[in-house]
C-alpha cells in the first residue's frame, strides 16, 4: 500500500487536459443565464443526476467523470446526493412513465437557479424508446431544457465538454 | 440427481413437443401436463431459466443443472389464466407478476398476485394483450407486505437514490439499527422494451437488445443474435464467433474492475476506486480503439459482428492484458491486506448455497454462494469449448466472497482474451466482413442462453415469416439476483446496505426491461 500510494506520488497525475468547452453547448446555453444567478454560481456547480429510464450506459460514462483520469472535481463541479444541493439536473433515459412524477419531483426539490441537462439520446429525443406505452421521450416534454449533450451514450469528453460549456457561461460576466 | 425422473422423461409424457424450435426442444403441455410440471417441479431441483407471456399463452424455461438438459414448456391460457408455478419456484413470481401486468395473464393460486411492473402511470393496462384496457380510474397505493413487531420502524428509499445509480424503491423496516426486512419494489425504468421488439425488423430489434442493460450490451446482444441464428439455423464466420468472445471478455473485465472499485467504495475505502476506475478506463479505451466503441454497443449483431478487428488490434489487447497484469495483481494484494476493510465485507450480506440454488441466481452472486454454474460451460458455446478457462467458485456467500470471485474472474478474462488473440481464425473465404446476411423471408423459434459478467441471460425469440420479430423475452440475470438481496441484507446494519447492494450489482433497467 505503502510503495502505491509512493509510486502514485512521484509518477504525476494521471489527470488528462481538459477539453475545450463545446461550441454548440456555448451556443445553446448563450442568453440562459443572467446576471445575478452567475454572481451566485462564481465558478462551482453541483449536480444530481437523475435516471428516467435509462439503460444505464449513460451512468457508466457519467460515472467515469469521477475517475482520475477526467477529475471533474478539480473544475468546482460536482455530483451531490440531494436536489436540494444542487444547481443542475443531469437527466437520463427516454423519461419513462413510471419515473415522471419522480423526475418532476426531484426538478421541484431543486432550487433555483437551476438548469437542465439532458444527457445521451434518449434523453435528448426518446432514442429508441419514443413512441412506446412506457416513455414519454425526450425530457424536454417533463421539464425545460438548457443544454443538450447527445450520444449513445455520450464520451466522457463530450459530457466534460457540455458540463464546461454550462461552467464557463454562468461564470461569464 | 438419483431417483429423480429426467426432465426430458416428463416433459415426453405430458406434452408434445413444438417443431421448428432450436437449440433445445419445446413442449405444449395441456392443462393437466401444467400440474404435472408443477407435481415434478416440487420434488426435482430443475431451474428455472425464465418465465414470460404471449397474449394467449405462457412459457417457461428449465434446466436440469447436472444433466445440464434444457427445455422450454409452453401452456395456451385462452381463459388468460394459467396455474402458478411460484409456489415451488419462488423466482417465478415477479416473472407472473410481469406477465399479468404486460399481458393480462393471471397466475392462479400465486403467492403474491400485486401487480409489479405496472404503477398506474401508462395511458393502458395490459399494453401488450390483444386487448388493452384503460387505466385504472382511482389507482391506490401500491401495498407493501405488512410488518408486525414491537420497536420496528421503516425507512422508505428511493426510486431516486444518492448515487448515480439507477432508481428503485427499497423498503426497510428496521429495528434499531438492524435490517429486519427490505422489501424492493421495481420497475420505475420499464421502457417497454419487449413491446417496442415487437414487429420490428430484427436489425432494428438487435438496437433494443443492445440497450437492455447498457453494462451488458454485448451479452444482450449476443444472446439475441445467438437466439436469432437458432431460430433462423444459421452458422456465423468463425472469425465472428471468435470476436464476439473477445469483446464479452473485454465487457467482464471492465465491469468487474468496476465492481470491485465501487464495493471497496462503499467501505469508505476511495484508493480502490481511483485505482481500480484508472484500469476500468483502460479497457474501455482499448475497447474503443478496437471496436470503435467504449462499451462495444451494437458491435455484436445478428449473422456475425459489425466491426472487425484492425490490424493493430491484437497488439493493442495484449498490452492491455500485459498492463493489468502488472497493475492489478498490488490493488489485490492491497484489498487481501486491509483488515478494515475485510471487516466491512468479511460476513456482510450473506447469502446461503440453499438459497442461491432454490432461485436460480447465477453470475458471482450464484458462485460467491457455493452455485457451481456457467452459460460458457454448461450448456456451453463456441469457442468456450476450445479454450481453456476455470469457472471459480466460493461458498463464502458473503461480500467479501463476492469480491474474490471477481477478482478470480477478471485473471480468467486476462487469460481468456490472450487465447482468443493468439487463435483469432482469419476471415472467411468470400467474405469483406466477419458476418453473413439473414435471409430474408424466414422465420423460426431459437433460444440462447450467454454469461453475461452480471450471470446468465437468457432470450428467446420468435420470428415470423417474413422475419420480422413476433416476440422477444430477454431475461437477464438480475431477475434472480434481486429477489436474494432482500434474503442477504437481513440481519445486517442499515449502513452496510449500499455495501451488500453493490456487491450484487443487479441491473435495474435489465429487469425493468
Ligand atoms: S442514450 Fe444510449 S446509453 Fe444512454 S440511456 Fe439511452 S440507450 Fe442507454
Amino acid at each position: 500500500m505503502l510503495k502505491h500510494i509512493l509510486t502514485s506520488l512521484t509518477g504525476g497525475p494521471v489527470t488528462e487536459a481538459a477539453p475545450a468547452p463545446a461550441d454548440p453547448a456555448l451556443a445553446e446555453l448563450a442568453g440562459k443565464l443572467d446576471k445575478a444567478a452567475k454572481a451566485r454560481l462564481g465558478r462551482s456547480l453541483s449536480i444530481r443526476e437523475v435516471d428516467a429510464g435509462s439503460c444505464n450506459g449513460c451512468e457508466l460514462e457519467i460515472h467515469a467523470l469521477n475517475n482520475p483520469i477526467y477529475d471533474l472535481e478539480r473544475f468546482g463541479i460536482r455530483f451531490v446526493a440531494s436536489p436540494r444541493h444542487a444547481d443542475v439536473l443531469l437527466v437520463t433515459g427516454p423519461v419513462a412513465r413510471n419515473m415522471r412524477e419522480a423526475l418532476v419531483r426531484t426538478w421541484d426539490a431543486t432550487p433555483g437557479p437551476k438548469w437542465l441537462v439532458a444527457c445521451g439520446d434518449c434523453a435528448v429525443s426518446g432514442g429508441l424508446f419514443a413512441g412506446g406505452y412506457a416513455c414519454v421521450g425526450p425530457v424536454e416534454e417533463v421539464l425545460p431544457v438548457d443544454l443538450r449533450i447527445p450520444g449513445c451514450p455520450p464520451r466522457p469528453t463530450d459530457l466534460l465538454a457540455g458540463l464546461l460549456a454550462l461552467l464557463e457561461t454562468s461564470a461569464a460576466r | 440427481m438419483y431417483g429423480e425422473e429426467p426432465l426430458f422423461g416428463l416433459l415426453n409424457r405430458i406434452g408434445s413437443p413444438v417443431e421448428g424450435h432450436r437449440p433445445w426442444p419445446r413442449y405444449r403441455l395441456g392443462r393437466d401436463g401444467w400440474l404435472r410440471l408443477i407435481e415434478g417441479l416440487a420434488g426435482n431441483a430443475w431451474s428455472l431459466l425464465g418465465l414470460w407471456g404471449e397474449p394467449k399463452a405462457v412459457h417457461a424455461a428449465f434446466r436440469e443443472d447436472f444433466s445440464g438438459d434444457v427445455a422450454v414448456v409452453s401452456l395456451d391460457c385462452p381463459q388468460g389464466r394459467f396455474p402458478s408455478l411460484s409456489a415451488v419456484r419462488p423466482a417465478a413470481n415477479r416473472l407472473e407478476r410481469t406477465a399479468h401486468d404486460l399481458y393480462g395473464l393471471t397466475a392462479e393460486r400465486t403467492t403474491d398476485p400485486r401487480p409489479w411492473l405496472d404503477h398506474d402511470a401508462w395511458d393502458v393496462r395490459r399494453p401488450l394483450s390483444e386487448q388493452p384496457a384503460a387505466p385504472a380510474p382511482n389507482p391506490g397505493p401500491y401495498t407493501f407486505l405488512p410488518v408486525e413487531g414491537e420497536g420496528l420502524h421503516q425507512i422508505p428509499v428511493g426510486p431516486v437514490h444518492a448515487g448515480i445509480i439507477e432508481p428503485g424503491h427499497f423498503r426497510f423496516t428496521a429495528n434499531g439499527e438492524t435490517v429486519v426486512r427490505l422489501e424492493e419494489r421495481l420497475g420505475y425504468v420499464h421502457r417497454g422494451v419487449e413491446g417496442l421488439m415487437q414487429g420490428k425488423p430484427v436489425a432494428e430489434a438487435a438496437k433494443l437488445a443492445a440497450r437492455v442493460s447498457g453494462d451488458s450490451t454485448v451479452a444482450h446482444s449476443l444472446a439475441f443474435a445467438r437466439a436469432v441464428e437458432a431460430a433462423l439455423g444459421i452458422e456465423v464466420p468463425a472469425r465472428a464467433v471468435w470476436l464476439r468472445a473477445l469483446m464479452a471478455e473485454l465487457e467482464r473485465i471492465a465491469n468487474h474492475l468496476g465492481d470491485i472499485g465501487a464495493i471497496c467504495n462503499d467501505a469508505a475505502f476511495a484508493f480502490m476506486l481511483a485505482q481500480a476506475s484508472q484500469l476500468r478506463e483502460r479497457v474501455l479505451r482499448t475497447a474503443d480503439s478496437c471496436f470503435g466503441h467504449r462499451l462495444m454497443m451494437d458491435r455484436v449483431i445478428p449473422g456475425g459482428v459489425a466491426t472487425d478487428l484492425p490490424e493493430r488490434g491484437a497488439g493493442l489487447l495484449l498490452e492491455l492484458v500485459a498492463e493489468l497484469r502488472k497493475r492489478f495483481p498490488p490493488l489485490v494484494a492491497i484489498y487481501d491486506g486491509k483488515a478494515s476493510l475485510q471487516d466491512r465485507t468479511v460476513t456482510t450480506g450473506f447469502l446461503s448455497t440453499e438459497l442461491v440454488t432454490r432461485f436460480g441466481a447465477g453470475g458471482h452472486v450464484g458462485r460467491a454462494s457455493g452455485r457451481d454454474q456457467d452459460a460458457r460451460r454448461s450448456p456451453g458455446y463456441a469457442p468456450y469449448d476450445e479454450l481453456t478457462f476455470e469457472v471459480p467458485v466460493l461458498t463464502e456467500g458473503d461480500v467479501n466472497a463476492r469480491v474474490w470471485l471477481r477478482i478470480r474472474e477478471v485473471e480468467q478474462s486476462l487469460s481468456l482474451i490472450e487465447q482468443i488473440v493468439a487463435r483469432l481464425p482469419a476471415i472467411s473465404r468470400g467474405l469483406d466482413y466477419p458476418s453473413v446476411a439473414l435471409e430474408a423471408g424466414r422465420g423460426g423459434e431459437g433460444m440462447a442462453l450467454v454469461e453475461s459478467f452480471r450471470g446468465e441471460i437468457m432470450t428467446w425469440v420468435r420470428l415470423d415469416g417474413e422475419g420480422v420479430v413476433a416476440r422477444c423475452h430477454p431475461r437477464d440475470p438480475s431477475w434472480f439476483q434481486w429477489p436474494l438481496l432482500e434474503a442477504a441484507i437481513g440481519g445486517n446494519i442499515v449502513a452496510d446496505f449500499p455495501l451488500c447492494n453493490k456487491s450484487f450489482n443487479c441491473s435495474y433497467a435489465g429487469h425493468d426491461l
